[in-house]
């Protein structure tokens, strides 16, 4: 199992706040990273910055030893990084079916295809992504009118069309019961050992994160103050007294 | 060195008068999202009453003064009185819908002027105490021009003040900036975009009035001022009064020291600064990255489906009755009906850039009037025949829109349609003014059809191939991966990027596929009329084209073409009112057309064929 990604030294700043403080880690192929820490502490900023959607400060990012700095989220995609957002973003207008079907024919390149309708263009192949998450049913939907926890898994469907290496979620069980939570998580590891792809994922619930990370590292204010196994975490007096000040729960 | 120096001050006092014109215009789009038409009528009426009023008094420096006091107040006055008998009912309407209402009254206002202040043009009256010149190392400036050099920062300094430093402007920067919070508060909305409206009229009526002695009136004033206010607001920054100046005095230098360089067109100028400015700072000179606009969740559309059955059976029922027409309808009918699908496929080529692709162009005209002058030209020149001309057309066009699209997709929204109307006005004045080339006000004339085409049955039916192919082509390409794409990039901003599509690059293609549609309409447009002038490309064209579109309802493909054959239709009747035997000289369609918009936009606030679409589900309408 080599390394999949790394990130030496991060830096990045809003003006005088400094969201993402000096943070180094890594991901090893086929393995669940969680990133745990309080509201603000820098975590959808640290996602940002990997998948090029922000520019860092200082640092560097690596994926499979390639160096991806700086690069735009479009072209860091095609390396193999999948991404699922904080706040669900689909195409509302597209049914269900179809929005994985742009996945396809964006990384076959056929985006500027006149031709062929896109009705016939890797139906199968996205309805079987669907199956695999489990929104088979509702295939044929506008997303504008879907559940949200449905959504979720919609963009999990998405990022996985173009087999990608990495997966990175941002609290990908956002608003959804504790049940489904864990069974989403679940579904998540189980893809991930089946294709051997890393993911790194935030989530503010402690059972899922327990039960389902490899490895956690934990960030407060920008800075990354504790990093290890399940357990090494847990017994962290640090992290135990910034969890035991703030609630556990929240977005 | 002295005529130097006087060409540059020259140019920041013709920089006073922008200002307050673009300063209203951004407090008002600022606090109430109106892109307000009828603003440069505002400034127009603010110049005739100056001047009437200016007249009737007595002569005196301070008379001369309150002249124009008393015509800023006067236009705010009337701008109130729009805001509440009009606007104040749209503020729920999409945005567009109150674009549409205020240049219907742009429209009423024109026809009224020309009623009230008569058709030639007024010379201004001197300013008292200030008619002199002053030497500048051997070249004269007007006393007056001093003048104005003095006031506009002084408005500057009052408007800053009142933003900053009372309670009233506070709430409008709060308003501007989070609408939301602005209900929160609790503040009588009502007042605020009232007082909005007056103070933003007040500053359009006074840029009129108080480049009276400068430059006069004239009924031409409207348009060709709002032109240059949008160019202004988004070279300043959208927003930002201080980048207004900025950008006034940029402008205003660049045509006074333009016309030494390039005295046929000023405003090629005007668009080279435009150019490198949005290239160096895509937000403006001091405008800050536009927050992310979010559809109302009542707004996003429902997915692309193939026609229902019902759907396709009237589509065919359509055709087939085009296509007898020629056997039960006289020649003039034919030529209506060829009108009628020209001006579908022009209208459906806009749809195609603003529906799925979510871009509002102010200035389709350009690309529409831009092909029936590359046809004709193409012809006059070099003798081209017919089919090779409606062939280059189309292509002609495509360029142009991709060089206009590659600055335009830099902006989203109604910045994005602000530039498209600068760049379409730039287009119009080069054929305006160019007419060695062009020939100018008196156009193009003699492009008649090729040989085979010219019985006037074969030339309806090569009308509707073409009109009714490129609507066929269009709505096939929305199918396809390629309008996908587009509709990709109008849902999110995040997610396309994040799934390997390029935003920027996607929206300027959808631009050029636009214009090689409206090229393609344009080109064969001019043979069906035998000749071309300059107002095919002008403001009022591009606003045929986007009020048709926005009549029949920018959420689905049935509502341009509706919304084409109503305008065509309702022009045509308007046309036929004998006007004459009432004594009156003058066509009033402008105001007729106007009234019925405004009519329009109050009855059906979600365009004709979105509101037939909602009433009868699934019966008309191809989205549904
Ligand atoms: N675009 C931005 N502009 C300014 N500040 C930001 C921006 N994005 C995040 N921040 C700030 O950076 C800090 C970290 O935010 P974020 O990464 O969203 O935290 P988390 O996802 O861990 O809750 C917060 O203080 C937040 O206010
Ligand atoms: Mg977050």
């Amino acid at each position: 199992m080599g390394v999949l990604l790394e990130v030496i030294e991060l830096h990045k700043s809003f003006g005088g706040v400094t969201a993402v403080d000096g943070v180094s880690f890594d991901l090893q192929e086929g393995h669940l990273l969680a990133m745990i820490g309080p509201n603000g502490a820098g975590k959808s900023t640290c996602f940002n910055l990997i998948n090029g959607q922000l520019r860092p400060d200082r640092g560097k990012i690596r994926i499979l030893g390639k160096d991806i700095t700086g690069m735009k989220p479009r072209h860091v995609w095609r390396l193999g990084v999948g991404r699922t957002f904080q706040v669900a973003s689909t195409f509302l207008s597209m049914t269900v079916v179809e929005n994985v079907q742009m996945v396809f024919i964006s990384s076959h390149r056929k985006l500027n295809s006149m031709t062929k309708k896109v009705s016939n263009l890797y139906r199968d192949e996205a309805m079987e992504l669907l199956k695999l998450v489990g929104v088979e049913e509702q295939w044929d939907r506008p997303c504008g009118i879907l559940a949200y926890g449905d959504l979720k898994r919609v963009e999990l469907a998405m990022a996985l069309a173009n087999n990608p290496k990495l997966l990175l979620m941002d609290e990908p069980t956002a608003g959804m019961g504790l049940k489904e939570r864990l069974k989403l998580m679940e579904l998540t590891a189980r893809i991930a050992k089946d294709r051997n792809i890393g993911v790194l994922f935030t989530e503010h619930d402690m059972d899922v994160v327990f039960s389902h990370a490899d490895f956690i590292i934990v960030l407060n204010y920008g800075k990354l103050i504790a990093r290890g196994t399940p357990t090494e975490v847990r017994d962290n007096e640090e992290v135990k007294e910034i969890y035991l000040g703030s609630c556990a729960t929240g977005t | 060195m002295g005529a130097f120096i006087v060409q540059f001050l020259t140019g920041l006092s013709d920089a006073a008068s922008l200002f307050f014109v673009a300063a209203g215009l951004s407090l008002i789009f600022g606090v109430s999202r109106v892109v307000n038409m009828a603003h440069g009528s505002f400034y127009m009426v603010g110049a005739y009453v100056a001047y009437f009023v200016v007249s009737f008094l007595p002569k005196g420096i301070f008379t001369f003064w309150s002249g124009i006091i008393i015509a800023a107040l006067a236009v705010g006055v009337l701008g109130v009185i729009i805001e509440i008998l009009l606007m104040r009912r749209l503020y729920k309407a999409p945005e567009l819908f109150m674009l549409m209402a205020t240049f219907a009254v742009l429209l009423v206002i024109a026809d009224l002027s020309l009623w009230l202040f008569g058709a030639e043009d007024k010379i201004g009256p001197r300013a008292p105490g200030l008619d002199g010149s002053y030497n500048i190392m051997g070249a004269l400036i007007p006393q007056y021009d001093i003048a104005l050099i003095v006031v506009a920062p002084l408005i500057l300094i009052g408007l800053w003040l009142l933003l900053n430093k009372t309670r009233w402007g506070i709430l409008i920067r709060a308003a501007t900036e989070d609408r939301d919070m602005l209900a929160a508060l609790g503040v009588n909305q009502k007042w605020l975009f009232s007082s909005v409206f007056f103070l933003g009229s007040c500053l359009a009526g006074l840029g009129g009035a108080i480049q009276l002695p400068k430059g006069g009136a004239d009924l031409l004033m409207d348009l060709n001022v709002i032109a240059t206010a949008f160019v202004i607001v988004v070279v300043g920054g959208m927003g930002s009064i201080g980048g207004a100046f900025l950008a006034s005095v940029l402008i205003g230098e660049l045509s006074s020291f333009g016309v030494l360089v390039l005295p046929q067109s000023t405003l090629v100028m005007m668009f080279l600064v435009m150019a490198v400015v949005l290239i160096v700072r895509p937000y403006g000179l001091l405008g800050k990255p536009e927050a992310e606009e979010h559809l109302p969740p009542e707004l996003v559309e429902s997915p692309l489906r193939p026609a229902p059955l019902k759907f396709r059976l009237v589509g065919l029922g359509v055709l087939v009755v085009l296509i007898l027409l020629p056997f039960f309808a006289g020649s003039f009918q034919l030529v209506l009906f060829g009108e009628i699908a020209i001006f579908a496929l022009a209208c459906m080529s806009l749809f195609f850039m603003m529906g799925p692709g979510g871009m509002v162009s102010f200035g389709h005209a350009a690309f529409f009037g831009g092909g029936a002058y590359a046809a004709a030209l193409l012809v006059h020149y070099t003798n081209s025949p017919m089919e090779l001309a409606i062939a280059l057309a189309p292509l002609c066009m495509g360029l142009l829109a991709l060089i206009i699209g590659w600055f335009c997709v830099r902006l989203s929204g109604v910045y994005l349609a602000m530039l498209t109307l600068a760049f379409a006005q730039i287009c119009w004045s080069i054929v305006f003014q160019w007419s060695g080339f062009t020939g100018g006000d008196d156009g193009i004339l003699g492009i008649w059809p090729a040989k085979w085409a010219s019985n006037e049955v074969v030339f309806y039916y090569l009308t509707l191939l073409v009109s009714i192919g490129g609507i066929m082509i269009l709505r096939y390409l929305l199918f396809t991966p390629f309008g996908y794409t587009m509709r990709a990039c109008r849902d999110s901003h995040l997610r396309p990027d994040s799934i390997g599509i390029n935003v920027k690059r996607q929206q300027w293609f959808s631009f050029a596929v636009a214009g090689v549609f409206a090229g393609l309409a344009g080109g064969i447009y001019v043979f069906s009329k035998g000749s071309v002038f300059p107002t095919e490309m002008s403001i009022s064209r591009s606003f045929d084209i986007l009020l048709s579109v926005l009549l029949g309802g920018v959420h689905s493909m049935s509502g341009p073409l509706v919304g084409s054959t109503v305008f065509i239709w309702l022009e045509h009747q308007i046309s036929q009112i004998p006007f004459y035997k009432w004594g009156l000289q003058i066509q009033p369609w402008r105001l007729i057309l106007g009234g019925i918009y405004i009519l329009l936009v109050m009855a059906f606030p979600q365009g004709i064929a979105g509101y037939f679409g909602r009433r009868f589900e699934g019966t008309f309408s191809v989205n549904k």
